[in-house]
C-alpha cells in the first residue's frame, strides 16, 4: 500500500551527549503529516520541539545525535541518507523557516544574491530564470515591488518583511514539506495575522504538508488540521484540533490550555501548572509531568503506556481526562 | 471587578519624546566649513501624549513594536526625560519637586522589565540583589535586611534557602520573581511592567500573572501594565489605552474596549488575535506594516491602513474625543 503521508516520524530518538550526562531530548517521537495538511507541535522550551524538526532536516549538531527511529519522507527513510541525499532533498523538496530570520539571511549579501544561489543550487537554470522566479516567490508572499526589493540587503527590511523573505526563499522550489519553527513568535500580532494567512492559503493550493512548530496553542488552534503537544521530549497527547482543544485528555494540554489568559474570567487568578518544566538530565521515573500533575497517583511512577480515543487522538497518561464529567482537573 | 477609581497617581501631560542624532564632529565641521545645513534626523517616538493612572489601578497599555510604548515606560519611571510635557505625581510636576520629594517619588515607582537577566547584575547573589536598594535607602536597618529580604522572597515564591545563588542559576520566570522582589523592596506605589511576561512560557507567564494579581492586593499596588498581547491585558487590566506609532488612539474600560473598540486599530487588533475558540481562522490581515517612526505619516498616523480612510484623513490629526462615558477614541469619522 502506497502511503499518503509524506512525513511519517516513528519513534524517534535524539539524545544530546552532555559532560553532565545524556539528555534525552526527543525520547520516542512519532507522528504523521499527509500532503496539504498542517500539525501543530507545541511546546515549552526544552521540551524538544525544535530538536524534533532539526532531526528530520538533519541538522542535530553534536553533542546532539540521532540515536533511534525511523523518519520516513515519501517512504524513504531519512536517517539513513547520505549527507549529499540530504543536500539535495533540504531546501528543495524539504524547506525550513526559522524563528528568527536573521539566522536564516546573509547580512551582506542581497537577497537576489541568496535567492539566486537558492534556486541554482538544485536547478541547472539561467541566471535570469532564477531572479525571475525569485521576483515571483516574493511576491507570492506579499512583498510590494518585488523586481525593485530584490536588489536590497537583509538590513532593509522590516522583521515581518525579513520572514516573507525565509518563506519566500522556502517556497522558492515548490517543496512538498515545510518545517516552521516559531516563525511568527517574534512578530507583531498585525503582521503575524498576514503571515499566518499566507501559509493558509500557500498550503491548501500547493498541497504542502505543513509542520508549524510553536509554545503558542492559540496560533495552532487557528492553523493546524491536528495538534501534538510534547513535554520532555515525548509526545503526550496528539489528535485532531477540535478534539485536543475542546476536550483534551492529558492533563498537561489541559493545564496548557487554563494558561491562556483569555479562558478565565479576567481578574481571576489563572489556572496555573505549579513548579517548571524538569531538567531533561534529571527526570523523575514514569511520568516526566507527574511532579506538576494534580491527578498523579502512586503508579505514574511507572511508564505510561498510550491510550487510543477513536482513531485519531492518543494520549500518553494512566489516568487520562474524561470530557464527560468535564474535563477540569480534578 | 471591584471599581478601584482614585485620584490621578501618576498623570502624563502632553509627554512627547524625540530622539535625535547629535550632529558629530565631523558634520560640525563640514557645517562650518561649507555652510551646509543638515536636517536634523529624529524619531518621534511619543507624540504629545495625556495619560493618567489612577490609584489602585490596572492600566494596560497595548501597542506593536516600535509604537513607542516602552518609551513611554520609561519616561513615567524616570529612566528617560520627556522631550517635552511633563510627568505629574500625585498632581505636582516630577521635575519641580524638591530633592527629597523627588526621592521619595522615584521610588514610589518602580519598573519591572522584559529580559529579567540583563537587568539583573550577573556577578551579584540574588539576596544582595533584592537587598541592596533597601539598605542604601535606609527602608529597613541593615541588622534586619537579611530576614527583609528573606520575607520579600517568599511574597514572590522564591525559596529563600537559595538567596546566595547567582542570577544564571534560575530559571526564566524564577529571575522575574526576582525582579519583582527586588522592586518590592523599596516599598513602591505604583510598578511599570515593560512586556513582564513576554519572554516566558505559557505555564510560567500564568504563575508570573497570578503572582501580579496577588500582590496588587497585598501592597495595594498600582499599575501600568505595557505589552503587545491583548489576552493578557484583557485578563489583567481594569483599563487598556492603545498606542499606534507615538500617539494613543483609543482609551476605555477593558470591557468596553473588547466588547465595543472604537478606532479601527482597536477593531483589527482585536480580531486578528489568534483564539484558542477559533477553528481554521480566516485570517483577515490588516494590510502593510507599521510605518516607520522616522517618516511618519501625515494626519492620522493609521490611514495609510486604515480600511476606512478618508481623504480628510490624510490632512488632519484626529482629535482625542470622548465617545461614551470613559471611552475615548482619536478618529476623524466620529466627529
Amino acid at each position: 500500500m502506497a502511503d499518503e503521508h509524506v512525513l511519517r516520524v516513528e519513534n524517534l530518538q535524539t539524545h544530546f551527549f552532555t559532560r553532565a550526562g545524556v539528555a534525552r531530548a526527543v525520547d520516542g517521537v512519532s507522528f504523521a503529516i499527509r500532503a496539504g495538511s498542517v500539525l501543530g507541535l507545541v511546546g515549552e522550551s526544552g521540551s524538544g520541539k525544535s530538536v524534533t524538526g532539526n532531526s528530520i532536516v538533519g541538522l542535530v549538531d553534536p553533542p546532539g545525535r540521532i540515536v533511534g527511529g525511523r523518519i520516513l519522507f515519501h517512504g524513504e527513510d531519512l536517517i539513513k541518507s547520505s549527507p549529499a541525499r540530504m543536500r539535495a532533498l533540504r531546501g528543495f523538496r524539504i524547506a525550513m523557516i526559522l524563528q528568527d530570520p536573521m539566522m536564516t539571511l546573509n547580512p551582506v549579501l542581497r537577497i537576489e544574491t541568496q535567492m539566486v544561489e537558492a534556486v541554482q543550487a538544485h536547478e541547472n537554470v539561467s541566471s535570469a530564470e532564477a531572479r525571475r522566479r525569485a521576483c515571483d516567490a516574493l511576491g507570492r508572499v506579499g512583498i510590494p515591488k518585488p523586481s525593485e526589493r530584490l536588489d536590497a540587503f537583509p538590513h532593509e527590511f522590516s522583521g515581518g518583511m525579513r520572514q516573507r523573505v525565509c518563506i519566500a526563499i522556502a517556497l522558492l522550489h515548490n517543496p512538498e514539506l515545510i518545517i516552521a519553527d516559531e516563525p511568527t513568535t517574534a512578530l507583531d500580532v498585525t503582521i503575524q495575522a498576514q503571515i499566518l494567512s499566507e501559509m493558509q492559503t500557500l498550503c491548501a493550493d500547493n498541497g504542502t504538508a505543513l509542520l508549524w512548530i510553536t509554545h503558542d496553542l492559540a496560533v495552532v488552534a487557528g492553523l493546524a488540521d491536528s495538534i501534538a503537544v510534547m513535554y520532555a521530549g515525548k509526545i503526550v497527547e496528539h489528535g485532531p484540533t477540535d478534539q485536543m482543544i475542546d476536550s483534551p485528555r492529558h492533563p498537561y494540554t489541559r493545564g496548557l490550555i487554563d494558561s491562556v489568559p483569555s479562558r478565565a474570567a479576567p481578574g481571576d487568578p489563572l489556572r496555573q501548572i505549579p513548579g517548571m518544566t524538569p531538567s531533561l538530565l534529571s527526570l523523575p521515573d514514569g511520568c516526566a509531568f507527574r511532579l506538576r500533575c494534580s491527578r498523579a497517583i502512586a503508579d505514574c511512577v511507572r511508564e505510561p503506556a498510550v491510550g487510543q480515543f477513536g482513531t485519531a487522538h492518543m494520549v500518553r497518561c494512566i489516568r487520562p481526562l474524561d470530557p464527560a464529567t468535564g474535563g477540569g482537573v480534578a | 471587578m471591584k471599581a478601584r477609581q482614585g485620584a490621578a497617581i501618576v498623570e502624563a501631560r502632553g509627554v512627547s519624546k524625540r530622539f535625535a542624532k547629535t550632529t558629530d564632529i565631523a558634520g560640525k565641521a563640514a557645517r562650518y566649513i561649507f555652510g551646509t545645513h543638515t536636517a536634523d534626523q529624529g524619531v518621534q517616538a511619543l507624540d504629545r501624549v495625556d495619560l493618567s493612572v489612577n490609584e489602585g489601578e490596572l492600566l494596560g497599555l497595548v501597542g506593536e513594536s516600535g509604537c513607542g510604548k516602552s518609551t513611554f515606560g520609561r519616561i513615567v519611571a524616570g529612566i528617560l526625560p520627556p522631550s517635552e510635557g511633563a510627568i505629574m505625581y500625585r498632581g505636582r510636576d516630577m521635575t519641580e519637586l524638591d530633592r527629597s520629594e523627588a526621592k521619595k517619588a522615584k521610588l514610589a515607582i518602580q519598573m519591572i522589565f522584559q529580559d529579567a537577566f540583563s537587568s539583573l547584575n550577573p556577578r551579584m547573589r540574588v539576596g544582595e540583589i533584592v537587598g541592596e536598594a533597601a539598605a542604601y535607602h535606609q527602608i529597613v536597618q541593615r541588622e534586619v535586611l537579611d530576614d527583609y529580604v528573606v520575607q520579600l522572597f517568599r511574597r514572590v515564591g522564591l525559596d529563600p534557602a537559595d538567596k546566595d545563588r547567582y542570577p544564571h542559576q534560575f530559571s526564566g520566570g524564577q529571575r522575574q520573581r526576582i525582579g519583582i522582589a527586588r522592586a518590592l523592596a523599596v516599598k513602591p506605589e505604583f510598578l511599570v511592567c515593560d512586556e513582564a511576561v513576554s519572554a516566558l512560557d505559557v505555564s510560567i507567564q500564568a504563575q508570573i500573572l497570578n503572582l501580579f494579581l496577588k500582590l496588587r492586593e497585598e501592597f495595594q499596588l498600582t499599575y501600568l501594565f505595557i505589552s503587545h498581547d491583548l489576552g493578557v491585558v484583557r485578563h489583567l487590566s481594569d483599563r487598556v489605552a492603545i498606542m499606534y506609532l507615538g500617539r494613543i488612539v483609543e482609551t476605555a474600560a477593558t470591557d468596553q474596549l473588547f466588547v465595543s473598540p472604537h478606532h479601527p486599530y482597536t477593531q483589527a487588533l482585536i480580531e486578528q488575535v489568534p483564539r484558542l475558540d477559533a477553528r481554521r481562522q480566516a485570517f483577515a490581515p490588516l494590510k502593510g506594516e507599521l510605518p516607520s517612526p522616522l517618516d511618519p505619516p501625515t494626519g492620522c498616523h493609521f490611514h495609510p491602513r486604515c480600511p476606512l480612510a478618508i481623504e480628510r484623513c490624510k490632512r488632519e490629526v484626529p482629535p482625542f474625543r470622548k465617545v461614551a462615558q470613559g471611552h475615548w477614541s482619536a478618529c476623524i469619522r466620529d466627529g
